[in-house]
């Protein structure tokens, strides 16, 4: 990776921490509504994982899909940030039209397939994205994530089979935060080690990395994409993480330490690699300075103001995308 | 015209669509090297082979969202449930994501899947494999549920099910896989949408569907011979309903009845006669009939499950009701 890719992966995390933290702020002031789920901390692990894949390319790219924690694997998917805070802000202009919300982030000209509420859905849709890229015979591959606690669904369970006995290409990619709201996976899951849960289980292949470094996360999921779009085969890799804010917007955070987030924090995505870059001197303090002020200018400027200049959907049209609303008749009728 | 079993016009419906159309697949329990639990895909595996005909192992939520996710990107599946009570397992997929998917998506992305599967009291397989459940799909925003009475509409309402952009549920009944009819040779399409009147009459509307039709046909031959002269008609499809048929009939007979397999309180029966309420209340000469199963998980012994379920009897004494003769 040469110098100009790193700078240009940091100032991508900056603006994914940046963006969450105006979404915040606009839940504060009620311009965004719903259940609001924050990624800051976790980063490293969209950004790497995504980096190392085929997308950003439209179509032709690999298919991604995630939780509601989905924002971030939409943007880096290729969604426009743009379209991304007007669906926030509920807004005709947004990526599902303002019918989905933060938690169902939906871009398919990027191949971002959505973001999905119920823990663990998104298994199985990943394997059938995965099942039709086989049967079309692509090279594209499908990428899931998902947190720790997805694992103890039975989608999990079911799915890591079928995947690994029809042999699609599919990346689960697990990212653990320690967490399922407030409980600590000690307390909710047998086998701790999510990765090996899969390996004798499924006889898929599987591991388990830091998820706070970037070039880390890079290295590791190079291998794992390489893997699953060579073998056409399902890997399932475990990053570990954790996240900074909240569960969601109303979580006080009363498991956890203080002492616990702090150490977490000194691991910080962002700092890891904006201090190797100005040790190695690709870039100053000043330098990263200034990209904080452009990014924060573009959400500002663009961003936040594109949403909230952006008219709301149309009560009249409360009744369309229910089901195909211009059906043909052959098929759909009515029965003359 | 060629006489055929309705298991037979589902095969044929299959082997059409997967000819026509390579991006249709057909997944479930037991569809392939074993040929189908109702043969309605026998054969197919070794004319199309094990990407194409795929078996499941016993994860209905699962594979089920796997179609899903596979359709989300162009691919046609055709979902067996081996028997509607372990759809169930399914409704994660099928109603969080299926169903909700084209609108949560701002209409951008679509799940065209087919689920086909069984529902209905047998003979004596007790109460986990009895079950109805249309009640439970028909109410769910998002997906079409249809009921074909015969081989006619199982061939083509499965044909066009394939082709439609929404996610459909077909819903078969164990009785029916053998039930025979003549049905044209060429290819041919029976839309999704609409109800039929499958039998003229004047006195008073028998509305049924999937295999209450039948009950209902009967019904009213008996009728007959007392001299009542009745209308049947199948519902074909259970979301959307054809409410525009339905207050037609009723406005000319001015009496109806909806069977239904399935038990009351809630389901087809309370939805119709509430829709005839509303559009054509004052057309009533009396009071609107609904024939259903008992409200218990069906029986296992035998004289046990026929009294939880109607016959033609039930119909026919419920008409006589409706016609202020009982
Ligand atoms: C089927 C289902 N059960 C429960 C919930 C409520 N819920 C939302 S997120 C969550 C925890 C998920 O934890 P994890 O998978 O580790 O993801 P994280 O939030 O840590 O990213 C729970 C229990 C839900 N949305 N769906
Ligand atoms: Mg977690």
């Amino acid at each position: 990776m040469n110098d100009s890719d790193k700078k240009r992966l940091l100032r991508e995390m900056i603006f994914f921490r940046r963006f969450e933290d105006r979404c915040f702020e606009a839940y504060v002031e009620r311009k965004i509504g719903g259940f609001l789920h924050l990624y800051s901390g976790q980063e490293a692990v969209a950004t790497g994982v995504l980096e190392m894949a085929n997308v950003g390319v439209g179509e032709k790219g690999d298919y991604v899909i995630t939780g509601y924690r989905d924002h971030v694997h939409a943007l880096k998917s290729g969604a426009p940030a743009k379209e991304v805070m007007a669906e926030l802000y509920g807004k005709e202009t947004g990526s599902s039209r303002g019918r989905g919300g933060s938690m169902h982030i939906f871009d398919p000209t990027a191949n971002f397939m959505g973001g999905y509420a119920l823990v663990g859905q998104p298994f199985p849709l990943a394997a059938g994205l995965a099942l039709g890229c086989k049967h079309k015979k692509t090279d594209q591959i499908a990428i899931c994530f998902l947190g720790d606690g997805a694992n103890n669904q039975g989608t999990f369970h079911e799915t890591m089979n079928m995947a690994s006995v029809w042999n699609l290409p599919v990346l689960f990619v697990c990212e653990n935060n320690g967490y399922a709201i407030g409980t600590h996976i000690d307390r909710s899951t047998a086998q701790t080690d999510q990765y090996k849960r899969v390996d004798t289980a499924y006889n898929m292949k599987s591991s388990q990395h830091d998820g706070m470094d970037i070039e880390a996360v890079m290295k590791e999921a190079k291998k794992a994409v390489d893997y699953v779009r060579n073998e056409q085969k399902p890997y399932f890799i475990e990053f570990m993480t954790y996240r900074y804010r909240g569960h969601s917007m109303s979580d006080a955070k009363g498991y956890r330490t203080k002492e616990e987030e702090a150490e977490w924090e000194k691991r910080d995505p962002i700092k890891i690699l904006s201090d190797r870059l100005i040790k190695a001197g690709t870039l100053s303090k000043e330098d990263i300075k200034a990209m904080e002020d452009e990014i924060q200018n573009e959400i500002e400027n663009e961003i936040i103001k594109f949403a909230e200049d952006s008219p709301e959907p149309n009560i009249a049209d409360l009744n369309k995308y229910v089901l195909d609303d211009n059906p043909d008749p052959r098929w759909v009728g009515p029965l003359k | 015209m060629a006489e055929i079993a309705y298991w037979e016009a589902i095969l044929r419906a299959h082997d059409e669509e997967m000819t026509n159309d390579p991006m249709v697949i057909a997944m479930g329990e037991d569809i392939g090297v074993a040929g189908g639990t109702y043969k309605a895909t026998s054969g197919l595996f070794d004319k199309y082979g094990a990407e194409r005909i795929v078996d499941c192992p016993i994860s209905e939520n699962s594979y089920t969202g796997i179609g899903i996710g596979a359709s989300m990107i162009g691919m046609r599946p055709i979902i067996e449930i081996m028997s509607i009570n372990f759809a169930l397992l399914a409704l994660d997929t099928l109603v969080n994501a299926a169903a909700k998917i084209r609108y949560m998506s701002g209409g951008r992305v679509s799940c065209p899947i087919v689920m086909r599967t069984p529902g209905g009291t047998a003979h004596q397989l007790a109460a986990q494999h009895s079950a109805r459940l249309a009640r439970m799909f028909m109410s769910t925003s998002g997906l079409r549920v249809v009921t074909p009475r015969g081989p006619l509409d199982a061939y083509g309402m499965l044909k066009s099910a394939v082709r439609s952009n929404d996610p459909v549920i077909i819903i078969e009944h164990e009785r029916m896989y053998n039930l025979k009819e003549d049905i044209p040779e060429e290819e041919f399409f029976r839309p999704l949408e609409g109800a039929e009147v499958v039998r003229e009459g004047e006195d008073i509307t028998l509305i049924g569907y999937n295999f209450s039709v039948h009950l209902c046909l009967e019904a009213a031959k008996k009728l007959e011979a007392d001299g009542v002269s009745a209308e049947v008609i199948d519902l074909r499809s259970l979301k959307p309903i054809d409410r525009e048929t339905i207050r037609r009939s009723v406005e000319k007979t001015h009496r109806a009845l909806v069977a239904e397999e399935d038990e009351a309180p809630v389901g087809v029966g309370s939805e119709i006669i509430t829709g005839i309420m509303e559009d054509c209340f004052f057309a009533l000469d009396s009071q609107p009939v609904r024939i259903h199963a008992a409200d218990v998980p069906v029986p296992y012994n035998h004289k046990l499950e026929q009294a939880a379920i109607p016959d033609v009897d039930d119909v026919y004494q419920g008409a006589l009701k409706a016609l202020g003769k009982a």
